[in-house]
């Protein structure tokens, strides 16, 4: 008997899982074979991402409980609580979760505004859509270690960047961009790179949105800004919402350019941009704290899994929703 | 007469309709060129001396020339040698496409055209994986690989970025696969189709697009990724890496820094632009188009 002939047909995929036809033959030992040949594919990819993404956090959780640095010798060993005090009571990692915030929320939310407005810019039509589009999607593919170097020099470098070049229009002479105001060096970069991400989730809202809706507001008489407040924005809700989420999960664990830009200095504690990832790094890499590292790292993940929820949720929506059409 | 008015009436509109798309045009391209004008200027900087890269005011009156990149290439600068990093980049990215693609594929067709049970909660686990901060365990994912002797080895960036990878993969590929009509699927099995033959000869022809777009997002996230290639590696630095070098002499050697960024970002910026229409499915895992 070859492999296709023990399958059955294919089944719409909704139904899939709740058909009494699989049920019933969930106790044949043929169809057991038939769900395990169904499975066969599956399992490479699923056993690979339990073990990549499994067995790291449990050891992170087990390291975490204990008072491991690398320098010391015979502190590896069990200590409970005692890093995780460590690290909540460490001014700087609360510096650290201040940071990490202010930082991820200004940068989505201004990429969400520009973005917003760049993606009702090109959902027109016009000479040289693609071109546009093209350029805007760019800021996104760099590698953001260049871009970090590339805004260090051409932004803002001394001297010679562009920015002490404009503000010389104004008679400013000089200032050190990236020392005086380190976060906001950080965010505009981060801006940025994020827009055109923003932009592209909002302009596929955009062009999604019903024809006839749209229409039927022009005939009723709306102007168009008021089709966008009542039409468009509602249906947009969604997307803009989604870009929020994902854009936070990816921008909470920046590093690259905060690397390259400031090493986490700045402000009056001297480290206005070590956020959670820049704060576990100079534990492990500068002070050798494997074991605050690594409580470090299950309090951002326990915080992280909490945006992540609200974006499993919308998801989920979206995907319902998307099934139910087709 | 009335109907003069009328028409008279239409074309004042119709100019002024004109004049604010023409606005909005021209409002357009003057954003596209601002959010670009960065890259733009490191292009423009590449091809400049070292010292006609520092001007004040900056300057577009330059002779251009290959040099930097050629020293870049030659591996005649500071930093060292930008063929072997770039050969590491290519490496890595090339064995975490072929794995990712070869576990991915399967995955995406078992939570599709034949589902298995509770394949609903298999996709909304891998979503939820790609969610966590892998930033978070590097202290692990460091001790791993020092114990499993992967340190300064590609292949740990392999393993790890593959990882990030596959999630993204199986709900695109699904997301593609889900388009293939299902009645196209119905008749190759009534024409007696094996799984095999409607593998080959039915879903992949029609996949291939979808594949190639999944595999240029995922190179995307491969190339750039700086974080753990800096933690897991000394000598085998991917780009990102080879390029963090030149922070430790901060504002010099702007038109090498320039020529060794644009060799480095091209790859990447050209692959995105190839997959620009599909960039959106990439980065929302499926869910738009």
């Amino acid at each position: 008997m070859s492999m296709s002939d023990a399958l059955p047909p294919v089944q719409n995929l909704p139904a899939a899982h709740h058909s009494p036809v699989s049920r019933r033959q969930g106790s044949r030992p043929s169809a057991r074979r038939t769900a395990w040949i169904r499975r066969l594919p599956l399992l490479p990819a699923l056993i690979y991402m339990i073990v990549v993404t499994q067995v790291p956090f449990l050891v992170t959780v087990w390291y975490s409980f204990r008072g491991w640095n690398s320098q010391v010798p015979g502190s590896n060993k069990f200590v409970g609580f005692k890093s995780y005090s460590a690290v909540l009571s460490d001014p700087m990692f609360r510096s650290a979760a201040v940071v990490t915030v202010e930082m991820t929320a200004s940068a989505v939310i201004l990429s969400m505004l520009l973005g917003t407005s760049l993606a009702i810019l090109i959902n027109r039509k016009f000479r040289g859509r693609g071109i546009v589009r093209t350029m805007l999607i760019t800021p996104f593919l760099v590698i953001p270690v260049a871009t970090g170097l590339l805004f260090q020099t051409t932004i803002y470098g001394n001297y010679f960047g562009i920015l002490d070049w404009i503000v010389g229009w104004f008679g400013i002479s000089q200032v050190t961009w990236v020392s005086t105001f380190a976060l906001p060096s950080v965010v505009a970069v981060l801006v940025w790179e994020w827009t055109p991400f923003m932009m592209l989730i909002v302009l596929a809202g955009l062009q999604s949105e019903s024809l006839e809706a749209l229409e039927a507001a022009r005939v009723d008489g709306a102007n168009a800004f008021q089709t966008f407040v009542s039409i468009t924005f509602p249906h947009l809700r969604r997307y803009i919402e989604l870009g929020l989420l994902l854009g936070s999960i990816y921008i909470v664990q920046t590093f690259g350019e905060i690397f390259i830009l400031t090493q986490g200095a700045g402000g009056s504690n001297g480290a206005a941009t070590t956020n959670f990832a820049y704060y576990i790094y100079k534990q492990v890499y500068n002070a050798f704290n494997y074991s605050q590292g690594s409580a470090a790292g299950v309090i951002v993940v326990i915080a992280t899994e909490i945006v992540a929820a609200f974006t499993l949720r919308l998801l989920s929506g979206l995907f319902q929703a998307a099934e139910s059409m087709s | 007469m009335a109907k003069g008015v009328d028409q008279r009436w239409r074309h004042k509109r119709g100019t002024r309709q004109w004049a604010l798309g023409h606005f909005w045009t021209t409002a357009t391209w003057i954003m596209a060129f601002i959010l670009f004008f960065p890259v733009l200027w490191m292009v423009i900087t590449a091809f400049k001396h070292e010292g006609s890269a520092y001007t004040d005011p900056p300057t577009l009156n330059f002779h251009p020339t290959l040099s930097e990149f050629s020293s870049v290439i030659n591996s005649t600068s500071f930093t060292g040698g930008f063929v072997k990093p770039f050969e590491d980049s290519l490496f890595v990215t090339f064995a975490t496409l072929v794995l990712v693609l070869a576990m991915g594929i399967p995955a995406a067709y078992a939570l599709s055209v034949r589902p298995v049970k509770r394949w609903r909660d298999v996709l909304f686990f891998f979503l939820a994986t790609k969610m966590l901060p892998y930033v978070a365990a590097i202290v692990p994912i460091y001790i791993i690989a020092t114990h499993l002797g992967l340190l300064n080895n590609d292949w740990a960036l392999v393993i790890l970025y593959t990882g990030f990878n596959l999630p993204l993969a199986v709900w695109m590929i699904r997301s593609f696969l889900l388009e293939i009509p299902k009645e196209m699927l119905e008749a190759a099995r009534i024409d007696g189709a094996g799984v095999f033959t409607e593998l080959t000869r039915v879903i992949l022809p029609i996949l291939l697009p979808g594949i190639a777009a999944t595999a240029l997002i995922c190179v995307i996230f491969t190339w750039n990724e700086f974080f753990f290639a800096l933690f897991l590696t000394t000598t085998n630095g991917t780009v990102p890496v080879f390029l963090s070098g030149f922070q430790l002499n901060e504002g010099q050697y702007w038109a090498e820094l320039s020529a060794a960024a644009t060799l480095c970002c091209l790859p990447v910026i050209l692959a995105g632009w190839i997959a620009q229409k599909q960039l959106v499915r990439g980065l929302s895992l499926g869910a738009l188009k």
